[in-house]
């Protein structure tokens, strides 16, 4: 890259820097106002693109706050490829050391599941099984089988009832926000990403079954309390399920 | 537990998750994908950026004095305390973990 493009990139991002040298317009004039629009366009653009990436963020400290905010972010973060479906990747982080928010602890996490769901709906697509190929299986050979689960399917695990927040922010009639630990599994029954809340030990189960433990490990893995019906139910329906592979009887 | 005991717990829930299933009535293949489509004034299009031309007729205001405070719904969003009186579990950690594929 040659230095006059360097000037280039620096002065787009920070206004207080001159326009860079050798920029005119047809007329040989220097291209100062035209310039100025171009830099304009450019972080409007990119805080457009955050408000469309984190929307439930923006709601929760407002349109005029999320903006000033997105151009802290931008200048800080600017995009890394031309491709702006998963921009923002490093928002979390950066909330956690907005001191701005630093009263809003749950921030961060609520940025993780905004972009875990946007991961989700790009994620490839994968066929689900029939769920009568689990009911027809034996359970014997069910305990020894290994799980293959969609691309799409996202778990995220927080101290803060993100679920519960999510819910409150893009739904009119959710229930009011309870203080406690939440477990979300992000499931692309149809195309659109869906947080599920998961029970007790649920989230151990599925991360064993995604780094592909057999069925039997990762109920022991789920340990006490787990309710696994209510489980496999959010697998199915989630169509999360894409592969039995059948192991040794056990 | 026995083995035999757990081995009917599992077909147990297995029988009760098919059912789950079932009544939901949410299948797959019951809907066509809809491109560009969201629920009208959810702002929710799971996308995200990059799918639509974003607006430049407006006006990047950058301001570097640090004035503003949140004024969204988290203003009004009443998170109780935890029953021991602080504020939430644990501590804030980085807690995504993605399945491996």
């Amino acid at each position: 890259m040659s230095s006059e493009q360097g000037d280039f990139i620096t002065a787009l991002l920070d206004p207080d820097l001159t326009v860079p040298a050798g920029l005119s317009d047809p007329d040989g004039r220097p291209a100062g106002r035209r310039f100025s629009v171009y830099r304009n366009n450019v972080a409007v653009s990119l805080t457009e693109a955050l408000k469309a990436a984190f929307p439930v963020i923006c709601k929760l400290v407002g349109d005029e706050f999320f903006e000033a905010m997105a151009g802290v972010y931008l200048r800080a973060h600017p995009p890394k490829t031309p491709v702006l479906m998963f921009y923002g990747v490093d928002m979390p982080e950066f909330l956690a050391g907005f001191e701005p928010v630093a009263h809003l602890g749950y921030l961060p996490d609520i940025a993780r599941l905004e972009f875990a769901l946007r991961q989700s709906y790009h994620a490839a697509d994968a066929t689900p099984i029939d769920p009568e190929v689990l009911q027809n299986l034996p359970t014997d050979q069910l305990m020894g089988s290994t799980l293959q689960l969609a691309h799409s399917a996202r778990l995220l695990q927080s101290e803060w009832p993100i679920c519960a927040l999510w819910l409150a922010n893009t739904n009119d009639d959710a229930p009011k926000v309870q203080m406690q630990a939440q477990d979300v599994l992000i499931t692309r029954p149809e195309f659109d990403p869906q947080p599920m809340l998961l029970g007790t030990g649920a989230a151990a189960f599925v991360e064993a079954l995604g780094k592909g433990r057999n069925f039997g490990d990762a109920l022991k893995t789920a340990g006490k309390g787990f309710d696994l019906s209510a489980a496999l139910a959010i697998l199915l329906t989630g169509g999360v399920i894409t592969k039995i592979s059948k192991g040794a009887d056990t | 537990m026995s083995y035999q005991v757990k081995t009917l717990a599992v077909a147990g829930a297995v029988a009760a998750a098919m059912t789950a299933y079932a009544t939901t009535g949410v299948h797959a293949q019951a809907k066509e994908k809809c491109f560009g489509v969201s629920l009208a004034g959810k702002n929710d299009c799971a996308a995200g950026p990059g799918t639509t031309c974003a607006g430049t007729s407006k006006v990047d205001y950058q301001g570097n004095a640090w004035t503003l405070v949140p004024a969204g719904s988290c203003a009004s969003t009443d998170l109780p305390k935890m029953a021991d009186g602080t504020a939430r579990m644990g501590s804030l950690e980085a807690l995504e973990r993605d399945i491996p594929a």
